[in-house]
């Protein structure tokens, strides 16, 4: 394990009745990455992150945050950590001053310091208007931006975010996407799990798809990307559409092709000479090109391939 | 790990209960489960059974104030943990710097605060109406504090069952508490129950917290004062004690 790790997980395990839920998980996570998790539905992702915060204990295997084992020491290391649950609410009988400074005192804040920081932090997330109000009124996006406030206020070293945006409107996702960013240039370590890939592509330094309970890939988004080279496209828009599409798989080089609207994107490993086949056929029939694109797999279609890898493999 | 890292732990944790007591306090006890099962219901269910028949304080006084330490207590605990999953507060409170037991602890103690309180409304009653007295004022005081431990320590166990509805978890813990005040000498003394009756009188600590009342407050007694002290001590710590089990052991299956 490195010494810049500050998340070093090894061999951790879940069982619960037949079912392992986490199998013999191991990654590392460095000082001020933003790490994205990823996963399907029941993959793992919550269980896991439940063990490292500390909410349950893993049946095998160690979990250490700033070199402090989970199951040796919680309480030391829950302090240093802001944790989002993905399940989670605010007391709604409370205003968000209150709160705040609850969760002040639970972490353990002296007085002028949670005062001082629920100030910053609430007129920071658009909530210091509405500070005296219940929150059992606040909007899902509101209730949000206060639980990411109330992680934040005995000034974490490490944040645990499980689905941060899921179900939030536009201006309350950008703005928590905006505040991540932020926590990352001051040097904040974030564990990110979402359902979002696009969110983790734009955000996340590293990532693990998990799967089935088993981690299937870790790397940096781009590279997660190269090493599916299969998977590069040539999207093609022409003035009309060709009566006969056949041709199209007769091109060698063409993996796969797929009609969207009213172009086609066909996969390739060999985006060059697609691009040349492609010219000779408009010229051939007297098309114009409207648009000729080449892209890279998406991480969707990387997140797709690997799970769906996994899940042929665990029927098989 | 150092006895000074232990120790700060130990006081941090315990710091963390009291807060955890005042957020109990602030949010919890007007809710209106609270209100009926704590204070309502104890209050008409003791006149429907008082009202029309001769009154003999002896019995009515230390009967009441025992019956509302009884219901207030256990009243708050069964609704925090229920409501608190319901509300999705629960996970974030277990991943916060607090162990389980602290904030069991801090569920038990804000049945506590609230069974004193309330029930110091009978017991003055009582001082003022029929001629209840302080016989032995510390005994009283150890008495409601110990009684109401004991009885907020069952409120807590009462919420360990795996259900996510208050309704449900109230509808247990009335099921539970409510034969046992038949049982307790609160209506019937302790020496008018037939033999199977004082057998089962034994087993319920609402008994104790009877009997240690009526020697407080008249001098009376079935049972000898220490007696009283030692098995509510005994069921607090029975009852927490599976309490904390059982809510490690139903923890995953609520989350």
């Amino acid at each position: 394990m490195s010494e810049s790790s500050v998340i070093q997980v090894s061999n951790l395990k879940k069982v619960y009745g037949k079912t392992v839920a986490v199998d013999n998980v191991s990654f590392e996570v460095k000082k001020g990455e933003i790490f994205g998790f990823l996963g399907p539905n029941g993959a793992g992702k919550t269980t896991t992150i439940r063990m490292l915060t500390g909410v349950i204990l893993p049946d095998e295997g160690e979990a250490k945050i700033l070199g402090i084992d989970i199951k040796e020491d919680p309480i030391s290391v829950k302090k240093i950590m802001g944790v989002v649950p993905e399940v989670c609410n605010v007391y709604v009988d409370l205003s968000s001053w209150d709160n705040m400074i609850l969760t002040g005192k639970i972490y353990g804040v002296k007085r002028k310091e949670r005062e001082e920081k629920a100030e910053e932090l609430l007129k920071k997330f658009g909530l210091w208007e509405r500070k005296d109000e219940k929150t059992r009124k606040f909007s899902k996006g509101m209730k949000q931006r206060l639980i990411l406030a109330m992680s934040l206020i005995h000034e974490p070293k490490i944040l645990f975010l499980d689905e941060p945006t899921s179900g939030l409107d536009v201006q309350s996702t950008r703005m928590i996407r905006k505040i991540i960013e932020e926590l990352r240039l001051k040097g904040k370590t974030i564990f990110l799990t979402t359902h979002n890939i696009e969110e983790a592509n734009l955000l996340c330094d590293r990532i693990a798809i998990i799967n089935k309970g088993k981690i299937v890939a870790i790397d940096s988004p781009e590279k997660l990307k190269s090493t599916f080279k299969r998977m590069q496209s040539v999207e093609v828009a022409f003035d009309r559409i060709p009566e006969d599409i056949r041709w199209l798989h007769s091109i060698p080089y063409v993996n796969e092709c797929k009609k969207l609207g009213d172009k086609f994107r066909v996969y390739t490993k060999d985006p060059d000479s697609l691009i040349k086949e492609l010219v000779n056929f408009a010229e051939k029939n007297n098309l114009k090109f409207i648009s000729l694109n080449t892209l890279g797999p998406s991480l969707e279609d990387v997140f797709v391939a690997l799970t769906e890898k996994v899940e042929a493999k665990y029927h098989e | 790990m150092s006895k000074l890292h232990t120790k700060r732990t130990f006081l941090y944790t315990l710091k963390a209960s009291l807060v955890i007591t005042e957020k109990n306090a602030r949010i919890y006890y007007l809710k209106a489960p609270v209100i009926i099962f704590g204070i309502l219901f104890p209050v008409f269910f003791f006149l429907a059974f008082a009202l029309g028949k001769k009154v003999i304080p002896f019995i009515l006084v230390p009967g009441l104030v025992a019956m509302t330490l009884f219901f207030t207590s256990s009243s708050v605990g069964p609704l925090i943990t229920p409501w608190e999953r319901n509300a999705k507060t629960y996970e974030r409170l277990l991943a916060s710097p607090v162990s389980l037991s602290s904030i069991l602890l801090g569920d038990m103690l804000a049945g506590v605060i609230f069974g004193v309180i309330i029930s110091s409304i009978p017991l003055t009653i009582g001082i003022l109406f029929f001629n209840a007295k302080f016989f032995h004022p510390l005994f009283l005081a150890g008495n409601i504090v110990l009684s109401s431990l004991c009885f907020s320590s069952l409120g807590v166990l009462l919420a360990s069952p795996a259900a996510e509805a208050p309704s449900q978890v109230m509808m247990l813990s009335s099921l539970v508490r409510f034969p046992l005040i038949f049982i307790s000498g609160i209506f019937i003394p302790l020496d008018k129950l037939p033999f199977w009756g004082k057998v089962i009188a034994f087993i319920s600590p609402l008994t104790y917290t009877v009997d240690a009342m009526k020697y407080s407050l008249y001098d009376l007694k079935s049972y000898p004062a220490f007696i009283n002290i030692l098995a509510l001590l005994f069921f607090s710590f029975v009852f927490f004690s599976i309490a904390l089990k059982m809510h490690r052991k139903n923890l995953i299956k609520v989350l």
